[in-house]
């Protein structure tokens, strides 16, 4: 049954659906069995009476149940009290998507496989529906409310409901935020207003028409966040539309962007955060909405016309969703977004400065995201060496990757060409516009080495794998080769070997753009620093950072992300840096790798009285925390506790 | 002699085609055989005689040509052999054998079955043998009528399906059944204008007969050009049986098919005047139209009366059953349709004084404004049962209680009327997912169960007393069973919540009902039982099995201990709560019964099926006392008025009709919803009544007016012919619209305020 059915077009009677004699002749040799033309006919037109018989007494159940639509449990039932075996694997609410193939008129149902490990170890379950319950309400009270024969659409809710409407409405939107406040609190934990829904839904889709008031903006996310999360809604196919007017504020360039002192970067990161958190509690209600996401996401993120802050929205939308998302969509991506963005940082002329800052901007999100990615991926590799036969790290999820490892996260089976109805413009439509291309995960040690090219030490810095290390050291040690002789080459020819900014070259050896570069000091000159301990704690303090809210990170991303420390060494010698991957360090004078054990301590320079202003000129991505004493004291520390 | 012997052995045979069916029913549903089926098997031999089957039987064997003629014959013959071997008369079969030419292995199973009874005997695989000897002794005694009515479905029914399909064998050139029918068309449509209505009447059923007989001789073409030919001339309202009709066109597809089955097992009943007859008759005999003739003469019962031929509209209101009208003695039987008189019982004086001013409380129940509705005055009402018809539980001391309670209740009750409409509340399951499939309410209105399809049954307090669990036996040990509040004590506070879930269904829960006292709570499933749900425990006591099949309906009788049951398997249950087995069997139905009411005095039962009819069964001897027909799909919604004379009935059709039961009458039609009727319920004092349906509106309609305005006089005609006024315009009192919740229960609180329910549809 589940194969195709096709359509006798050539009957003049089109009544029913026809199994045509053909069709049972594929099913027949599918099964191995040779059948002539007669029996193919005989048994087609037998199959034909069944299924008609069977779909007239399903309609009964269906009666039975007192609804409109006929469900594949009704048919099912009905089989069943026929004696024959039912039909498993279509009792999805969704609806079926019946694909047709042109050449030969086949039509099937789209039948797509499930990874049933990922479902059953997944940890985020998806969110039950909410508890039946019966709620009294008075439809008429004799002799007040006067009954309206045919009501309109509106009028259908009762005053009360439209009251309370008007009132949430006003107040959320309103300038009183303590009235604000009770709103949200109310309108996230009232079971009554299920009719209001599309109502609400509604109103937040007004964000298009208030681009340009962020607080506005930001009152509409909180009314989303309200919805999501009463416990009483059931918001169905509204989360696509939920959906659309978070994506608004993400990727849009939104009016409000123009006068730089608006704080827009708050509201994508906050918008972002929704998304994710729509995304993780109601993503099992639409079909497809992972992908459509992605998809959108992904054409912001591929088209160089669009304004830089609409690609920091991409990027830390797509941060939000997960490092996979990442490593799917971004990654992919960001060779060909660095030249862009590198031009836009290279410029240094005084028209460009804004247009600089929102690239700084970009560059920290990305940073923040490739970051997570490297490490989670770099915690999750461990798994598959264990027993897993699979040879793509990203298809199983890490210990780590606790949302990662959801269901949701691999593109659910969904139909493309569903992702049409209806959806607003900011939800990517599937096959429209960019391709889904066909993805391959990177392995990690390539993944890295090109994340390196173009982040250079600044990513490294960040890339703490202190449990994981030991895991996955033995595997890859060409990584490490590589990784390793990448500065080594960079310090032998720091200008002709990177096509990267030399970002942490031009960070680190300040002077060069004053004087001349010969006289600079050698670039990353290599010293280890303070002990393992804390380094090993710091890395941690990192990475919970890291893992933390985005919003809160980005907060903190200042203007001078890539500052040019202007700070001249007041010392004659050069200045060391120490530069610590992972527990390794490497140094000009330490040229190879070494355990840890063998921490080679350098002898320290004549202390450095760092001024304090210096230190927040250091290259700090993400927030800025109070430096550690030890370490300033010590070094010029690339190893900033963040 | 020879001819008497034969006779007897038909005789015999029929009562053994009878008791093998009841034997089958004994091996399938283990039950003894009740009131019900003796009656039944009574109806076969009394059919027996009049059957034409029967008839035509008698005199092909009366011929007594001893040639092995046709196949038919010699089956008859064979079947009428091993009923002589199988009672051990051996000498008589020798006999038998010999003067029929029969060979000596006649009896051998495999000569049977190669003798051509056609795929539908071959099919019968498994029990050959038994399956060949029952279905062509049935053969010969039974074509029609009751021999079917017994449950029967896919597998066991082969029987009864090759009997059935048999009676098609004999017939006539297929090429000229166009002309036939044609003629007849010509004939009917050239008569006078009076007679022409009634006489249209035989299209449907001719039509469909002629067209089986083409399908199960194997003109497929013939029946399929027949079929575009003359289906467009039906009445739109048999457009869905059309359907199934034209979705056959095998011989090998009639077997299994329940609607085809239906329509053969039961003559399809006209009624028409007799002038009209006397003219079709004349008519047929002239042109020695035998084929139709045949056909009328087998299929169709027609029910002449004498008086003026009916117009088309009285014919219309009745039509569209699955077999036609009711036959007029059908519904002739008398129907105690009065209240019950109820206990005395003394009200305590202490209460308000209104209470006071009588002492007894009796007439207070219902206050004496109107004698005709419903009151229950002390003196026994003429058209009521005798109180003890039929045996009824026994007033405890809580039903008492109960029963003050609803009498104060009842004193400040609003008085209802086309100008003072109820409040109505309305009860929305949210977040159901589609799931909810039946509601319930109890009397006192603070419970409301409804019934799932995941299985699950969940009852919940609408009250602010919350639910809670008897305590255990041990813990039950411990309370004091002197102390005055013994029955707070035993309950466990711990347990109380607004909510409780009963599982143990293994499918959807279609029917839900509460006992009158709130102890118990029946839920019917697809599964095929009936649970007994005790409230106090919230755990089922009872699994009641007998519908092999879906149970759509359940409910209490008002007095508790009996209920009824009606599913896919066409019978209705009655039975009482201590028995696993039921009392009564009703069995009648050509299709599923789909809901099922008691009368208020609990004497009767009402069922409505998808047959599109409606019956009344008396519970004491498991008659049908009454057919009701008019509805044009399968009936969804019944309700007795409350004073016990007339019957609601909502129907996919969307339309809400009133029978007068006393009197066997439709009267009157309440047209207005667009879409099936779930629910439908009297205010408590019969004034108005509300109707609920899928189209997610809730109508009240004006029932006293309804009923005040009928002429009375008009029954009193031997006819029965109704003229009914198109007034439901005037008769519909409000339209209320829910947001998007189809209405599947309605319920009037003891003050008349109006509870709806339904589940929320996003």
């Amino acid at each position: 049954l589940s194969g195709s059915v096709t359509m006798a077009a050539d009957r003049e009677e089109r009544r029913f659906a026809e199994v045509s004699r053909d069709s049972v002749k594929l099913m027949a040799e599918s099964a191995g069995l040779e059948l002539g033309d007669e029996v193919a006919a005989l048994l087609a037109e037998d199959v034909c009476y069944r299924l008609r018989e069977a779909a007239q007494s399903s309609a009964q159940f269906m009666r039975h149940a007192k609804r409109k639509k006929l469900t594949v449990d009704d048919f099912n039932k009905a089989l069943r009290w026929s004696n024959v075996e039912a039909i498993c694997g279509y009792g999805a609410q969704d609806a079926m998507l019946f694909r047709s193939v042109k050449e030969g008129e086949l039509f099937f149902v789209e039948d797509r496989d499930i990874n049933l490990i990922e479902l059953a170890l997944a940890t985020n379950i998806p969110k039950g529906c909410a508890e039946t319950m019966v709620r009294g309400m008075f439809t008429l009270l004799s002799s007040v409310v006067a009954p309206c024969s045919v009501p309109a659409a509106v009028q259908s809710l009762s005053d009360d409901l439209l009251k309370y409407y008007q009132q949430i409405t006003r107040a959320i939107l309103g300038e009183d935020p303590h009235l604000m406040k009770v709103a949200l609190q109310d309108l996230q934990s009232n079971s009554k207003i299920a009719a209001l829904l599309p109502y609400f839904v509604y109103v937040i889709s007004g964000v298009k028409s208030v681009s340009h008031d962020l607080e506005q903006l930001n009152r509409l996310l909180h009314m989303v966040k309200s919805l999501v999360q009463n416990p009483y809604l059931y918001l169905g196919s509204y989360v696509r539309s939920l959906v659309s007017s978070v994506m608004y504020c993400i990727l849009e360039p939104l009016a409000a962007s123009i006068n730089p002192l608006n704080d827009h970067w708050t509201l994508r990161d906050y918008a972002a955060l929704l998304l994710s958190h729509i995304f993780w509690t109601h993503g099992d209600l639409v079909s497809g909405l992972y992908r459509q996401i992605l998809l959108s996401l992904q054409k912001v993120l591929s088209d160089p016309v669009r304004p830089l802050c609409s690609h920091y929205g991409a990027v830390v939308g797509l941060h939000a969703l997960g490092w996979k998302a990442v490593e799917r969509v971004l990654f992919p991506h960001l060779p060909a977004y660095w030249a862009n963005l590198q031009a836009v940082l290279d410029d240094y002329s005084v028209s460009n400065a804004q247009v600089k800052a929102d690239g700084h901007k970009v560059y920290g999100a990305i940073l923040v995201a490739v970051e997570r990615l490297l490490k989670m991926k770099a915690l999750s590799l461990p798994q598959p060496a264990e027993g897993c036969s699979s040879s793509q790290p990203g298809c199983l999820a890490g210990p780590m990757g606790y949302r990662v490892s959801s269901p949701g996260l691999s593109p659910p089976p969904e139909p493309l060409a569903e992702a049409g109805l209806g959806i607003a413009s900011h939800l990517q439509a599937g096959g429209a516009g960019c391709q889904w291309e066909e993805w391959s995960p990177v392995p990690l040690p390539a993944m890295y080495s090109e994340l390196y090219s173009f982040f250079g030490d600044s990513l490294a810095v960040r890339f703490s794998t202190e449990q994981s290390f030991g895991g996955f050291s033995p595997c890859t040690p060409s990584h490490f080769r590589e990784t390793r002789k990448e500065p080594l080459g960079h310090v032998s020819n720091p200008d002709t070997t990177r096509k990267m900014p030399q970002l942490t070259a031009n960070l680190n050896i300040s002077p060069r753009q004053d004087g001349s570069p010969r006289t600079d000091p050698p670039p990353p000159s290599l010293a280890a620093t303070g002990s393992v301990r804390s380094l090993a704690r710091s890395s941690m303090q990192r990475s919970r950072a890291s893992s933390s809210r985005s919003g809160q990170r980005s907060i903190g991303l200042s203007r001078d992300v890539f500052p040019k420390a202007r700070f001249t060494s007041p010392h004659s010698g050069p200045p060391t840096f120490s530069f610590v991957i992972g527990g390794r360090q490497m140094g000009r004078r330490c040229q190879g790798r070494r355990p840890f054990q063998t921490i080679f301590v350098p002898t320290p320079p004549p202390p450095v009285v760092l001024p304090r202003v210096y230190t927040h000129k250091l290259p700090v991505i993400g927030r800025v925390c109070k430096p550690l004493r030890r370490w300033t004291r010590s070094h010029y520390s690339l190893h900033l506790p963040l | 002699m020879e001819h008497d012997q034969f006779k007897f052995i038909f005789k015999m045979a029929a009562v053994q085609g009878g008791m093998v069916d009841a034997k089958d029913e004994l091996d399938i549903k283990s039950e003894p055989p009740s009131d019900g089926f003796g009656n039944s098997n009574a109806n076969d031999g009394r059919l027996l005689s009049s059957s034409p089957g029967a008839g035509t039987g008698g005199t092909a064997t009366g011929n007594n040509k001893p040639a092995p003629g046709p196949p038919e014959e010699q089956q008859t013959l064979l079947a009428v052999l091993q009923f002589l071997k199988k009672s051990k008369l051996a000498e008589s079969a020798e006999i038998l054998r010999r003067e029929a030419g029969l060979p000596e292995d006649a009896l051998d199973p495999k000569g049977t079955d190669a003798s051509g009874s056609g795929p539908g005997l071959a099919a019968g695989s498994g029990q050959v043998d038994g399956v060949d000897a029952s279905s062509l002794l049935s053969r010969v005694t039974v074509s029609s009528s009751a021999a079917a009515q017994a449950p029967k479905k896919a597998g066991e029914d082969q029987p009864d399906v090759s009997v059935v399909l048999s009676a098609y064998s004999q017939q006539g050139d297929p090429s000229l059944y166009d002309a036939y029918y044609s003629g007849l068309k010509r004939f009917i449509e050239s008569v006078l204008d009076c007679h022409r209505a009634e006489l249209s009447q035989l299209f449907y059923p001719l039509f469909v007969h002629m067209y089986l007989e083409l399908v199960y001789n194997n003109n497929e073409s013939v029946a399929k050009a027949f079929f575009e030919k003359f289906s467009g001339d039906q009445e739109c309202y048999y457009e869905q049986d059309l359907r199934i009709l034209s979705s056959l066109t095998k011989k090998e597809h009639m077997k299994g098919n329940e609607t085809l089955l239906d329509f053969r097992t039961s003559k399809f009943v006209l009624r028409i005047s007799r002038d009209s007859y006397q003219l079709l008759k004349r008519h047929l005999q002239e042109r020695q139209n035998n084929q139709i003739w045949n056909i009328i003469q087998e299929h169709l019962y027609i029910d002449i009366f004498d008086g003026m031929p009916r117009s088309k509209s009285q014919i219309d209101a009745m039509s569209g059953s699955l077999a036609g009208e009711a036959r007029r003695e059908a519904n002739k039987a008398k129907v105690f349709y009065g209240l019950l008189k109820e206990p005395e019982i003394e009200l305590p004086l202490d209460d308000e004084d209104e209470e006071a001013e009588n002492e007894e409380g009796k007439p207070k129940k219902k206050k004496p404004k109107k004698d005709s509705m419903g009151s229950k005055s002390k003196k026994q009402d003429p058209n009521a049962p005798l109180q003890t018809r039929i045996p009824l539980p026994e007033l405890k001391d809580s039903d008492k209680l109960d029963k003050i309670m609803y009498m104060k209740e009842s004193t400040k009750r609003i008085r209802l009327g086309s100008d003072n409409l109820p409040s109505i509340c309305f009860y929305t399951f949210l977040n159901a997912y589609q799931g909810l499939t039946a509601v319930d309410v109890t009397d006192d209105s603070s419970l409301i169960a409804g019934g799932f399809a995941d299985s699950t049954v969940r009852v919940w307090s609408v009250t602010p007393k919350k639910l809670r669990k008897v305590k255990s036996a041990a813990d039950l040990n411990l309370i004091d069973k002197e102390s005055d509040d013994v029955l707070e004590r035993i309950m466990d506070e711990k347990t109380a919540s607004e909510l409780k879930i009963l599982y143990g269904h293994s499918g959807p829960v279609y029917g839900i009902s509460f006992s009158p006292d709130r102890n118990y709570l029946l839920s019917s499933s697809e599964d095929g039982t009936i649970r007994l749900w005790s409230l106090q425990t919230f755990t089922c006591l009872v699994g009641y099995k007998g519908h092999n099949y879906p149970v759509w309906d359940t409910q209490f009788s008002p007095y508790g201990y009996y209920f009824v049951s009606g599913g896919h398997d066409r019978v209705a249950r009655l039975w009482a709560t201590d028995h696993y087995q039921p009392l009564r069997i009703f069995a009648g139905h050509l299709a599923d019964i789909t809901c099922t009411r008691f009368h208020p005095n609990s004497n009767y039962v009402a069922t409505g099926s998808s047959d599109r009819t409606i019956r009344l069964w008396d519970v004491l001897n498991g008659n049908c006392v009454r057919i009701f027909t008019g509805h044009k799909g399968p009936i969804h919604a019944l309700a007795f008025s409350p004073n016990g004379k007339f019957l609601a009935s909502g129907a996919t059709d969307g339309r809400v009709l009133l029978w007068d039961i006393g009197h066997g009458l439709m009267v009157g039609e309440l047209k207005g919803h667009t879409d099936t009727i779930y629910s439908l319920r009297f205010s408590r004092d019969g004034e108005i009544l509300a109707s609920g349906s899928m189209d997610n509106t809730v109508r009240l309609w004006d029932a006293m007016k309804a009923f005040d305005d009928l002429e009375t006089d008009d029954f009193t005609a031997a006819t029965g012919h109704i003229h009914l006024q198109d007034n439901s315009q005037e008769l519909l009192l409000g339209t209320y619209m829910t947001k998007s919740t189809p209405v599947l229960h309605l319920h009037f609180t003891r003050r008349n305020l109006l509870l709806a329910a339904g589940a929320y549809n996003p």
